[in-house]
């Protein structure tokens, strides 16, 4: 077995738990320079002394998604901005969107993070890695490119879309690892099958990293046997820097979460207490290997529990389990985030469109896609192109808010389910 | 000159169509004429009924949507010649047609007809004396 960090990968927990400690105080005073963070230590009395052992974190404040947004843009940046060079933003969902910012260490680490888990998957600077994520502000693209170019792997930044182009590429250049998210790995399979390819001997791939997108055992397995490659899961967000956070090992049981760079804990999200060993929670994460902008115990929202045992692999960092869902009503769709109240707001608009509507996501021939039904108010016109056109201008509308394409239907008045209480807007009928 | 036409949206959903034809049916609404155009997703049905003005009401207090709209129904006598004289007379005019369906009752041929430039429609209708059905005239039909 090889490692890209062998001291750090299978560091004994004794030692990445002085580690993290070391890290986490520095990390405490680090954070005191971000208006954000210094206004709640000032009230609290807190300083890097108040954590002396990782059951000091509960003494720690969480932070949410919203603290993000009401500190917009750079109400959490503990250095200069100056000293930063990079900023990744989400799409700005419900409002202000979120802003992460980097400095050029920050940076380097981040891509050291991507690098060790593509190495524990097998890459190495003899590979030709093609990242089929989409560059710019989502952090799928820069994040893998970064880490693969630190690896030594020969990188092809293709970007999302245009399939056989991608397929040009996989065959021209000998592409032999693919970042990629799940239904687009399976639609590329197809495409190939579709043109008379055979993915085993017609090309060269052989690892394929998957992840943005929630996906199932099966599904893994049917890329995997598609393309004759082995898969990967990986996760990422962009509050915390983006790919890289944790990632399968080649045992493809649980994601190592990397804990030289960040502290896990597994709350109850009603509670906000820690749950039981192996039990499912939400995941809260601490950076401690971030200066830019620290973020402490941030709720991620996203739902797993921590696997028990050691890894066959021999790394001792923990591993997570595949997601289980959301606290919150994210909606997770070709790796793109979104809220139904950034939908709600744009039907809003529309005052030919009533108060009821319904999201579906549902799988359609492999691929993830949303359904959008909504009520009209009352018929306004007698002609079915003027309510063509009114279904064109929604879309469009909904398309330059939400990054994707949503199906969009209008419903009679009166058609959709009657909402009782907490309104049920979203149905997830994707096959996982 | 102009009658009104009731015009509902239908889901491409299995019953709908049934449904709004009972609330016409118990309220003793007589349907004259109907038509539906069509996409994959929706319809919209226009029909022309012995009541319109009631039959809007009863829909709407029914969570219906409808929209009542003007339309022209000439009376031709039922032969191609006669409605292709209409036809080339709004063409002569300039008007174009948005949509037309055509009906019989008593050997008469009834189009309903939708033009652009509503006003000038009027006018080639009194100038070539084309006979016309009105809203009055539609409870006896």
């Amino acid at each position: 077995m090889t490692y890209w960090q062998k001291e750090i990968e299978t560091m004994s927990r004794d030692s990445l738990e002085k580690l993290q400690i070391k890290r986490l105080r520095e990390t405490i005073t680090l954070a005191n320079n971000a208006p954000f963070y210094n206004n709640i230590f000032r009230k609290n009395a807190i300083t890097a002394d108040s954590v002396r052992s990782l059951d000091d974190l509960k003494k720690l404040p969480f932070t949410t998604k919203e603290d993000l947004r009401n500190n917009y843009p750079f109400g959490l940046a503990a250095i200069p901005l100056q000293k930063c060079v990079r900023l990744h933003s989400s799409s700005g969902t419900t409002g202000n969107p979120t802003v992460v910012l980097h400095s050029a260490k920050d940076l380097d680490e981040w891509a050291n993070q991507v690098a060790r888990c593509m190495y524990m998957v097998g890459l190495r600077d003899t590979d030709i890695f093609q990242n089929t994520s989409g560059y710019g502000m989502f952090t799928g693209g820069l994040g893998f490119q970064y880490g693969a170019e630190k690896l030594g792997a020969l990188t092809v930044p293709a970007a999302a879309g245009n399939t056989r182009r991608q397929i040009k590429f996989i065959t021209d250049f000998g592409t032999t690892c693919l970042h990629i998210i799940p239904s687009y790995a399976t639609r590329l399979a197809e495409v190939m099958y579709e043109i008379g390819m055979e993915p085993k001997k017609d090309t060269r791939l052989k690892t394929i990293c998957i992840g943005a997108e929630p996906h199932s055992e099966e599904q893994r397995r049917r890329i995997e046997q598609l393309l004759g490659v082995k898969a990967y899961n990986c996760f990422g967000m962009s509050e915390m820097n983006g790919p890289g956070v944790a990632f399968e090992c080649t045992e493809q049981n649980g994601l190592h979460i990397w804990e030289d760079y960040v502290i896990v804990e597994i709350v109850d999200p009603d509670t906000l207490e820690p749950v039981a060993d192996g039990e499912t929670g939400e995941l809260v994460l601490t950076t401690i290997n971030r200066e830019a902008m620290p973020l402490i115990r941030y709720r991620t929202r996203d739902l797993t529990r921590l696997l028990p045992g050691d890894c066959a692999c021999g790394r001792t960092h923990k591993r997570i389990d595949r997601f289980k869902g959301r606290s919150d009503d994210m909606i997770i769709l070709k790796g793109v985030n979104l809220f139904p109240i950034q939908i709600e707001k744009i039907l809003m608009q529309f005052p030919e469109l009533g108060g009821n509507y319904l999201i579906t996501l549902e799988t359609i021939n492999n691929s993830d896609e949303m359904l959008i039904e909504v009520e009209l108010n009352d018929l306004y016109t007698d002609d079915y192109a003027v309510l063509q056109r009114l279904t064109k201008d929604i879309t469009r509308r909904l398309k330059d808010e939400l990054l994707l394409t949503p199906r969009l239907k209008l419903a009679a008045k009166g058609s959709l389910p009657v909402q009782e209480g907490k309104a049920v807007r979203v149905k997830d009928l994707r096959s996982l | 000159m102009t009658i009104h036409q009731i015009s509902i949206f239908l889901e491409n959903k299995y019953g709908t169509l049934n449904e709004i034809l009972s609330l016409l049916a118990d309220a003793d609404i007589r349907i004259i004429a109907a038509t539906v155009a069509d996409t994959a997703e929706f319809g919209i049905m226009r029909m022309i009924v012995s009541d319109p003005q009631k039959a809007c009401t009863i829909l709407k207090e029914n969570n219906v949507s409808a929209y009542l709209s003007d339309v022209m129904a000439i009376v031709t006598d039922a032969s191609a010649d006669s409605l292709a004289n209409v036809l080339k007379e709004f063409t002569k005019a300039g008007l174009n047609i948005e949509y037309m369906y055509c009906f019989s009752v008593k050997e008469k041929s009834i189009l309903v007809v939708r033009t652009g430039n509503r006003e000038s429609a009027r006018e080639v209708v009194r100038r070539k004396n084309f006979s016309y059905i009105s809203e009055n005239d539609l409870i006896n039909l």
